[in-house]
């Protein structure tokens, strides 16, 4: 069975030897070193802040966990500077399927077209990826990662949050300007400031084995609805790097735990699912799962990013990947808060921008949930007939459920510029970027939104004089002489440009406003809005 | 467009009967099989979540106000 994969010194720190009411203050302090914790310090750090990151542990932990990492998720690390080596290590996949007892009933394609630099989803241990980001932290000198530092006691304060940690030398203080709890499902933090983490228990177990086999088949997402090796149940197949499959099997309400976490008792079920017994266990867990948030991200200087904000069911590869996209949110937030360049109330909308995609996570992972176990006879019923219509309609097809992938949210938010031009297409205000190739085969706009800085950023297709912009925004421009060229014509498409149309994007790649032919005053006016002016 | 209640069949009988003929000799789970894939089958022909939210509506108040009827007259 897996160790751990990779074990960190303690470090006594000099601030640890300071006594009495002199007390070390940082601007952020971030609690906890998971993927989320660790993106959102090595962001908060690119833009120029200085970052503490605590973690009670001193090693990245057992098993793989968190295995589908988003294009999304891809495309935030690439601007983190470790996209790359996650793809590299990473198992490339688009296509999952359905099967129903032994037959194939669906096939889809989460990226179906051609001209992104990112696939769909990578399949990467969790470990894997949160060594790479601990070697990535460790070039960037603006943060200090302690280990084994357990955050014991948080006091509030009005313009700052004091912080008891302990280490294997004893207890010290912290003061931050803001704190960040990234310390997972059970956050200490979260019972600090006293928050409700209420929601919905599902009872069904599910048992996740990781098996270490040569085997040939493709990589991609298989889902079986009672399928012959398991039958009445649900059963979940990937594929990882280093010759790992990820195995997910569902099994009955009152099944018991510890013995069905016996190898013994595992190995003849993925026995008769593979074929063959010709594989090892890496990794056996059991779990039952909640579907719940808080009802505040912020707690007074507190803010709560990832799995201590909020949980959802894995299906649907929801969980990981939310919460980096809540450090992509918070990050550029957090940085202009501290500089002063935006208003404190900027902070309110890292809440109501992620609570709803919370919301939304939860409810679509909760129907995944509730089409593999269903509650009642009468809803096995429906689900039967969905499975068995599939066969021959393809609305039957596209009404199986068996895990809706992670997708960004769209923000309905008050930092967007509605629309007042007429569209056909592209991202609307409050939706992510998406991608296009630009200017050459190797140039695609994720990158070049990187090169423009990573900061609010004009996206311009040309129009003969360019338009004048604020001093301290980029700008991709499109076409015409000194444009990038958009030779395929795919960035045009997904963005419905006519000459002269320019998205405003926020730091973290999502729209703020779009115009048919902006001017400057409606520029500043949008980029005001966007920073939390209003 | 809202559900419509009016009534929609030339023949109405023909629509009722065409229903239960499809129930005849049927056990009750088997019924309850075949109506639980006809709903699923109507509904995405009709293919407005509007339409369909005001039918469970409808469908829901008339059986609710049926076994309270029921009920006081016990």
């Amino acid at each position: 069975m897996a160790q751990s994969k990779a074990q960190f010194g303690y470090r006594r720190h000099a601030d640890q030897d300071r006594t009495g009411g002199d007390v070390a203050q940082y601007p952020v302090v971030v609690v906890g070193a998971g993927p989320v914790g660790l993106s959102l310090a090595i962001d908060l750090a690119q833009r120029g802040q200085p970052v503490v990151l605590l973690d009670d542990a001193d090693r990245i932990g057992e098993g793989s966990r968190a295995i589908c990492f988003s294009k999304r998720s891809l495309e935030y690390w690439d601007r983190l500077g470790i996209g790359q080596r996650m793809v590299d290590k990473g198992v490339v996949w688009s296509v999952g399927k359905i099967f129903h007892g032994a037959s194939q009933l669906y096939q889809f394609n989460l990226l179906p077209e051609e001209g992104h630099k990112r696939p769909a989803f990578i399949n990467l241990q969790q470990f894997y990826a949160e060594a790479y980001l601990v070697d990535r932290v460790g070039e960037l000198v603006p943060i200090d990662l302690r280990w084994r530092n357990k955050v014991t006691a948080l006091e509030q304060r009005n313009d700052h949050a004091v912080l008891t940690v302990e280490t294997p030398d004893g207890s010290y203080r912290l003061r931050a300007n803001y704190v960040v709890a990234c310390d997972g499902a059970r956050s200490s933090l979260r019972q600090m400031v006293g928050a409700e983490f209420a929601g919905q228990v599902f009872e069904d177990q599910f048992l996740i084995a990781d098996v270490r086999m040569a085997a040939e088949f493709p990589t991609e997402r298989w889902f079986w609805f009672d399928p012959p090796f398991h039958a009445g149940r649900s059963a979940l197949l990937h594929k990882q790097p280093d010759d790992i499959w990820r195995i997910d099997l569902q099994l009955n309400p009152d099944a018991d735990p510890v013995a069905e976490k016996r190898p013994e008792n595992v190995r003849p079920r993925i026995a008769r699912m593979l074929g063959h017994d010709k594989f090892e266990f890496e990794w056996i867990s059991l779990y039952k799962f909640q579907c719940r948030r808080m009802d505040k991200f912020i707690h007074g200087r507190v803010l709560f990013a990832g799995d201590a904000a909020h949980q959802v069911s894995p299906f649907g590869a929801r969980g990981a990947n939310s919460g980096l996209e809540d450090a992509e949110n918070l990050a550029w937030k957090l940085d202009r808060v501290l500089r002063r360049t935006s208003p404190e109330a900027l902070l309110e909308t890292y809440h109501s921008e992620r609570s709803a995609a919370a919301d939304e996570n939860i409810r679509e992972s909760t129907r995944s949930t509730d089409f593999m176990a269903p509650t009642s006879r009468h809803e096995a019923r429906l689900r039967k007939a969905v499975l068995l219509l599939a066969r021959e309609t393809e609305f039957g097809k596209r009404m199986i459920n068996g895990g809706r992938l992670s997708v960004p949210s769209i923000y309905d938010s008050s930092l967007s510029t509605a629309d007042r031009d007429a569209w056909r297409g592209g991202p609307a205000p409050g939706a992510s970027l998406p991608d296009a190739p630009l200017g050459g085969e190797t140039a695609y706009l994720t990158e070049v939104f990187i090169k423009a800085g990573t900061r609010f950023t004009l996206l311009e297709f040309s129009n003969g004089a360019a338009v004048e912009t604020p001093d301290d925004i980029g700008v991709i421009r499109i076409g015409g002489k000194d444009g990038l060229s958009d030779a395929a014509g795919l960035a045009g498409a997904r963005y419905d440009a006519q000459p002269g149309t320019a998205y405003l994007v926020r730091p973290d790649g999502y729209v703020a406003a779009r115009f048919r032919h902006p001017t400057r005053a409606m520029l500043d006016a949008a980029l005001a809005r966007a920073a939390g002016h209003n | 467009m809202g559900l419509s209640t009016s009534s929609n069949f030339a023949k109405p009988d023909d629509a009722f009967r065409a229903v239960v003929e499809a129930h005849r000799g049927l056990s009750d789970e088997h019924s309850a099989e075949l109506d639980a894939a006809l709903v699923l089958i109507l509904a995405n022909h009709i293919g407005d979540i509007e339409v369909l939210r005001e039918a469970i509506a409808l469908a829901k108040r008339r059986m609710v106000d049926a076994s309270q009827q029921q009920q006081q007259q016990q």
